[in-house]
């Protein structure tokens, strides 16, 4: 037995996981808003400031970095600290990265609806901002690698192999994709120019989908569904097969967002084969975590939380098997610039990112705070079930209206071959659906609202009992010297 | 694209390809020395552990299928500056089509070639194709119904700036249209005082709208006499040849509010009609007349008093 000491830092974890709430509940309000405005478009007061263009970039950006990067960040040094056994290695560090990207939230929930743009999807920030995402990201993998560096066990455990290829690649993307040269405080030029611009920016925002969305969410999965289940992971080589795999071959798909496009034939066509090979990667994960419950799978009738998971694992797989398809240029040329894109993207951010945050901060907060459970277990299943059945909504419509506008776009007169309709008309037969978006939208945010109740009425129950836990020996077996 | 970027390209796919099937290939068949299936080797955090079962079969294949599909995709399509076997270029595949779509369409179009559009609009075929050009190609100013919007002409009232025959209408589609009104307000200024613009609007809003303080009117209409009757005529009926328009109809293209009266005299208006004859073609352009000729009732007569163009 090795000896240890000390505690876990888990003022930051709770600090990530409390923003998270805060973060998804602001996130999906924006969502709701927008989607309000594409139904009544007079919803923007015509104040320039709630315009659509303005705040459908805050209402992205705060669902993924401020709702999803919180998750990730919470979760990812609750898990390093856990699976390494020692405490994070800076406590002033992890306070620097928790309250630089708050800051980096609150520039880009004020410059956004000011129209401060790049005007790269994604990737919205202007360039003082950018600098202030390097510098904390720099710190997070600080605390990060260097609490690996300090870890008691032999072996790197998996979940971290997928936090560690995140963080080192969104550093990447990050920094190639916003090099830009500055003109003033609030302006800025990218240094690429035309198909390149694009072919960068495309690369960048797929990989954003890939490594912050996806690779990132796998280490989530990779702790809390074996924890939640009880069981040992199914596939200790599948793991290792769809790491690599994923990670060699997601860098290559971003050109299915060119499809005919300017962009050269050849890249094209590239973009799109290694779209198709990463169908089995992305299975790989899903399968691993599914697999797991072998055994077990009576659990999920009593654990809602588990059902989280495993559901969100199920639209991890549907997705994933729906954008490779997507990506095949004769799918392509109908799905594309319609609302199928939206339900997609949708599909995979409130049924596999959202679910699976929402199921690792319910695992993960009791456990922070020295408690049995949850304040309500009823209101998680409640949770579960309105966040699914809005998914549902959600995404049923826009398949229906995005295969409508591709179908109307294209139609031509077989007699003379004239287009059929005009683009309102498109527009016009799609309306109902985007209000059927609304009411699923509204749905998963009122699941948000019984989140945050739960979450409040739980810490209120832990006031006493937040004391430090103390780091856990590892095992004998497994301790490194 | 160099040769050499292709060969970089080339060898860069081939060996991620290759990677992912040695990946699969060193993983499939368990070593001696690995963990058995069932063996949970290491523990993190008290009891989290791994089994090391075999890859599903049917996820390998999956997998195989993907990578061979995709060296046969590229090997057809081509990779860098090789071409395919296909010889396949969305070029090649742009001009295939488009060729087969305009020989479909050539038939459907030597039917109404060269007719007037006046006849063309009394055959229901000819303006069903002519609204789906429309649609897509004029309703974005002019409205999906006709009904224009402010600086872009009713299509659906008796009202022709350039002239209402059907000659005239297709010359307007095919040709386009560049209308011309100049800034006169400092010219009126330096003839009339301050108050010149303000006797100008009232004089021009008089023609339509008889209860303008007479005062005012008065002076505007010596100013109108001596500058704007050149084109909209001595009594402001206008002129079609240039298209003025009538200005007492009471018909206003970018308004009769005081603020867009001021601006049409401060900052003149340069209204543009796009030439559509090289995109559409000249039967197209007759089709679409055809069906812009069907949106008006052609009940009253051009005013009198005007220019008119036939």
């Amino acid at each position: 037995m090795v000896g240890v000491e000390g505690s876990y830092n888990d003022k930051v974890v709770r600090q990530f996981a409390v923003m998270t709430v805060v973060w998804g509940v602001v996130g999906m309000l924006v969502g709701v808003i927008i989607a309000a405005q594409l139904y009544w478009p007079g919803l923007d007061f015509d104040l320039p400031w709630l315009s659509y263009g303005r705040l459908r970039p805050l209402h992205t950006n705060a669902v993924i970095f401020a709702f999803g990067g919180s998750a990730l960040f919470a979760t990812s040094l609750y898990t390093v600290q856990r699976t390494c056994h020692v405490r994070l290695i800076s406590d002033k560090l992890a306070s620097f990265v928790f309250w630089g990207w708050q800051l980096v939230i609150v520039a880009a929930a004020v410059t956004l609806p000011l129209g401060l743009t790049q005007g790269k999807e994604y990737a919205e920030l202007e360039w003082p901002i950018d600098l202030l995402i390097t510098v904390v990201w720099v710190a997070y993998g600080v605390l990060f690698f260097g609490t690996i560096a300090l870890r008691k066990v032999k072996h790197i455990y998996v979940a971290n192999w997928f936090y560690g290829a995140y963080i080192v690649t969104i550093a990447l993307l990050h920094i190639v994709n916003n090099i830009a040269i500055p003109a003033g405080w609030f302006k800025s030029y990218s240094v690429y120019s035309g198909a390149v611009d694009a072919m960068v920016q495309w690369w960048y925002g797929h990989n954003a989908v890939g490594f912050f969305l996806t690779t990132a969410f796998l280490g989530m999965m990779y702790y809390f569904v074996p924890k939640q289940a009880g069981r040992p992971i199914y596939s200790y080589r599948l793991s290792i097969v769809h790491f690599w795999a994923l990670i060699a071959v997601y860098m290559w798909a971003g050109p299915h967002h060119l499809q005919y496009t300017a962009l050269p034939d050849w890249a094209q066509s590239l973009g799109m084969v290694f779209s198709l090979v990463l169908l089995a990667p992305s299975w790989g994960g899903a399968i691993n975590g599914i697999l797991t419950l072998s055994g077990v799978w009576h659990k999920l009738r009593t654990d809602p939380i588990l059902k989280f998971l495993i559901v969100s694992l199920s639209f991890y797989m549907m997705s994933t098997f729906e954008g490779p398809m997507m990506s095949i240029k004769t799918v392509n040329s109908l799905s594309h610039y319609t609302d199928w894109t939206i339900g997609h993207v949708h599909s995979g951010a409130i049924g596999w990112v959202a679910m699976i945050s929402i199921g690792s901060i319910y695992a993960m907060l009791p456990r922070l705070l020295n408690l049995p459970k949850m304040y309500s277990t009823k209101l998680i299943d409640l949770h579960f079930w309105l966040h699914t059945i809005g998914l549902v909504v959600y995404i049923a419509s826009m398949w229906i209206a995005g295969v409508t506008q591709g179908l109307m776009w294209r139609a031509t007169d077989p007699e003379n071959g004239t287009l059929v309709y005009s683009f309102v008309e498109a527009l016009n037969a799609t309306k109902p659906y985007f209000l059927f978006r609304l009411g699923g939208g509204l749905i998963v945010l009122s699941g948000m609202l019984v989140m945050g109740w739960n979450v409040l009425r739980t810490f209120q129950l832990s006031a006493a009992s937040t004391a430090p836990q103390p780091v856990l020996p590892p095992d004998a077996a497994d301790a490194r010297a | 694209m160099t040769s050499a970027w292709t060969w970089y390209v080339v060898a860069i796919t081939v060996l991620n390809l290759l990677g992912c099937v040695w990946l699969l290939r060193s993983n499939v068949k368990r070593r001696p020395t690995d963990p058995k299936p069932d063996e949970t080797g290491h523990v993190w955090d008290g009891d989290l552990t791994e089994y090391n079962k075999p890859l599903p079969r049917w996820w390998i294949n999956l997998f195989y299928i993907t990578l061979v599909f995709s060296v046969g995709y590229l090997i057809w399509y081509g990779l860098g500056n090789l071409r395919g076997w296909g010889h396949w270029s969305s070029k090649s595949e742009w001009a295939t089509e488009s060729a087969a779509e305009n020989a479909r369409l050539d038939d459907t179009l030597k039917l109404y070639a060269g007719k007037s559009i006046d006849d063309l609009a009394k055959d229901a075929g000819a303006v069903s194709i002519g609204r789906a050009i429309f649609i897509n190609r004029c309703a974005a100013c002019h409205g999906s119904s006709g009904h224009g919007a402010t600086g872009y002409p009713d299509l659906t009232d008796d009202i022709w700036h350039w002239g209402g025959t059907p000659a005239r209408i297709l010359d307007t589609i095919q040709n386009g249209r560049q209308a011309t009104m100049p800034a006169w307000a400092s010219t009126l200024t330096a003839q009339g005082g301050a108050t010149a613009v303000d006797d100008t609007i009232a004089y021009v809003l008089s023609l339509s709208r008889p209860d303008q303080p007479k005062d005012a009117v008065e002076r505007g209409e010596k100013l109108f006499a001596g500058i704007c009757t050149a084109c909209h005529g001595p009594q402001g009926k206008g002129n079609q040849v240039l298209g003025a328009p009538d200005l007492t109809d009471n018909y206003w293209l970018y308004g009769s509010s005081s603020v867009a009266l001021h601006r049409t005299l401060d900052e003149g208006r340069q209204g543009v009609m796009p030439a559509w004859k090289e995109q559409l073609g000249d039967t197209r352009t007759r089709l679409v007349g055809a069906y812009v000729w069907t949106l008006s009732p052609h009940k009253e007569p051009p005013p009198v008093g005007a220019v008119v163009a036939e």
